[in-house]
């Protein structure tokens, strides 16, 4: 199979399955191809709608992707699945388990599931899977469901990458309280306490309703111990994120999620929220890669070399660090002016 | 970041039996492979199908039932079928040493049997890429900030 990542998307858009992987593959592996690709892509992106999914491990995060997307498909809609697993810090490796819990789109050609390892990153997201979510949106995928990393705190990462972004919580989870952060909550649009049909859903129910509801400071007992609950305000005004109850493995509560979700889609549109977001999405997005260019740029025309010699006067401190700063943006001033830059990132 | 080894590990038929398949899977992933497992009861339509979307340079099925002989070389046709042919196939679980010649015509490139050291699986793997054991961990290292 051609690895020419135009002739990929060609074949892709048309329909291609196998081009597609092979693209989405090049675009993980970063370097001159994904950068070629993703300018080819781009113009043909924007047109799908992105469903972020996270919450904490086993919350039931695939199993409610894979009721989604059922009831994606009975509408008619194609589907594009991203499942993030973590890579192990220590040998680069990952398992990635998500596809277990996605089986009823088997050989589906309206559904494309792909897994991806988040290789170092730590947002809840890999570092290419927005690229990812591009290329799926630029082929036609009319729903992009996106499932984090199960960490529970720090998928901070799918709000820049999602236009409605659903926080899953579970009972029997272990330590309730614990497992449900506020900066989690700040995030979610729409709130799920799944495994309704499980002890202990109430009390979730209720833990989760009083950190969102304004007023009298709730208290909830918590190993037999009285406790207040941390607050959430509500952080975007006109939309107050629903809590809804689903049981992802019979389909319970799956029809009052889809619609909720639309509700979402309708009221970031109307509200002209949504065209704010897909802004400062974008700015940021701009931001991130010229960093990370950047910073490219001065490893390569610096050198390792001088950069360990920074590193070393820092730690004598005979050098500040806004001192180094300016230096190494000094050393590559001309290098800018002449834009010669070597692209690869 | 470069290219990464991905591998998915199967159980195809109605075959319950999964802790070899876990094993090798967690191996795999130890040694810095990304591994993608699909779970029980898979049919061969189905690996080669999840083999496509994620794109990768290995199978790896495991098998315990007695059906390898009908199920193995259909995966590998179903691979081939999609043009997936320069995939690695490899297999593993209760499969009695006379059945593997024909495996091995059927596209099965080795067969690992209980008892088998999970070194000896990625001693393998590497050697079919031509890299050393070592390269894969390397090759995890995370991109600059
Ligand atoms: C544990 C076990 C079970 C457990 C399974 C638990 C589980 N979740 O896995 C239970 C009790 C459920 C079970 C049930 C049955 N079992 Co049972 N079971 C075994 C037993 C004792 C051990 C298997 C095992 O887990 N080994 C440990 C793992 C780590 O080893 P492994 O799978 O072989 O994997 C190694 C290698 O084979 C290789 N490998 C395996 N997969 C792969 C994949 C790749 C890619 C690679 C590279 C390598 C590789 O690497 C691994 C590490 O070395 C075997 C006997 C035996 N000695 O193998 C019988 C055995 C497999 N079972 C057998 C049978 C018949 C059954 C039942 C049908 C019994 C019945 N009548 O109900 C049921 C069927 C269940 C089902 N739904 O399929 C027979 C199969 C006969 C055959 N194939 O001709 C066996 C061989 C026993 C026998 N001698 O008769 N079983
Ligand atoms: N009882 C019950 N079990 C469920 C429900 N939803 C999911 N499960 C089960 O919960 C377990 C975990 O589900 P997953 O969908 O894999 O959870 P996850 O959040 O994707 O897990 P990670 O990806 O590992 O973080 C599985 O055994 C599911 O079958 C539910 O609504 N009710
Ligand atoms: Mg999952």
């Amino acid at each position: 199979m051609t690895r020419d990542p135009i002739t990929l998307f060609e074949r892709a858009r048309a329909g291609d399955r196998r081009a597609l992987a092979r693209l989405l593959s090049l675009l993980e592996e970063g370097g001159e191809a994904a950068v070629q690709l993703s300018a080819r892509l781009f113009p043909h992106t924007g047109n799908a709608y992105v469903i972020g999914i996270t919450g904490p491990p086993g919350s039931g995060k695939s199993t409610l992707v894979n009721a989604l997307t059922r009831a994606y498909r009975e509408r008619g809609e194609t589907v594009g699945i991203v499942a993030v697993d973590p890579s192990s810090p220590f040998t680069g490796g990952a398992l990635l388990g998500d596809r277990i819990r996605m089986q009823d789109a088997a050989g589906d050609p309206g559904v494309f599931i792909r897994s991806m390892a988040t290789r170092g990153s730590l947002g809840g997201l890999a570092r290419a899977t927005r690229e990812i979510i591009r290329a799926l949106d630029a082929v036609g995928f009319q729903r992009i469901l996106v499932e984090t990393v199960g960490a529970g705190q720090v998928e901070v990462d799918i709000a820049q990458a999602a236009d409605t972004v659903i926080v899953v919580q579970a009972p029997g989870l272990g330590d309730d309280i614990q497992a449900i952060k506020a900066g989690i909550l700040e995030i979610a649009d729409i709130l799920v306490v799944n495994k309704a049909d499980r002890e202990g859903a109430a009390a979730t129910l209720h833990i989760l309703r009083s950190m969102l509801s304004l007023g009298q400071p709730a208290v909830v007992r918590h190993h037999g111990q009285a406790m207040a609950i941390q607050r959430v305000e509500p952080s975007r005004e006109g939309w107050t994120p629903p809590i809804l109850q689903t049981v992802a493995t019979s389909g319970k509560g799956i029809p009052e999620l889809v619609e909720a979700i639309e509700r979402h889609r309708a009221y970031l549109e109307e509200s002209g929220e949504g065209e704010a977001r897909r802004r400062r999405r974008i700015a940021e997005e701009l931001a991130a890669l010229t960093r990370e260019r950047l910073w490219a740029r001065v490893v390569h025309q610096v050198g390792r070399a001088r950069l360990d010699g920074l590193v070393d006067q820092l730690l004598r401190r005979e050098i500040d660090l806004h001192t180094a700063v300016e230096r190494l943006l000094e050393e590559i001033q001309p290098c800018i002016e002449e834009r010669d830059f070597p692209r690869e990132a | 970041m470069g290219r990464k080894i991905r591998v998915l590990i199967a159980k195809p038929g109605l075959d319950g039996h999964d802790r070899g398949a876990k094993v090798i899977a967690r191996a795999l992933r130890d040694a810095g492979f990304e591994v993608i497992y699909t779970g029980l009861r898979q049919t061969p339509e189905m690996i080669a199908e999840a083999a496509l979307q994620e794109d990768v340079d290995v199978v790896g099925l495991s098998i315990l039932s007695g059906a390898h002989m009908t199920l193995l070389p259909r995966v590998v046709e179903e691979l081939r079928k999609r043009g997936l042919d320069d995939v690695l196939v490899i297999a593993g679980g209760i499969i009695p040493e006379e059945d593997i010649p024909a495996l091995k015509a059927a596209g099965i490139r080795e067969v690992f049997g209980p008892g088998t050291s999970t070194e000896t699986i990625v001693q393998f793997i590497c050697e079919h890429f031509g890299i050393r054991p070592e390269d894969l961990k390397a090759a995890g290292e995370p991109a600059l900030p």
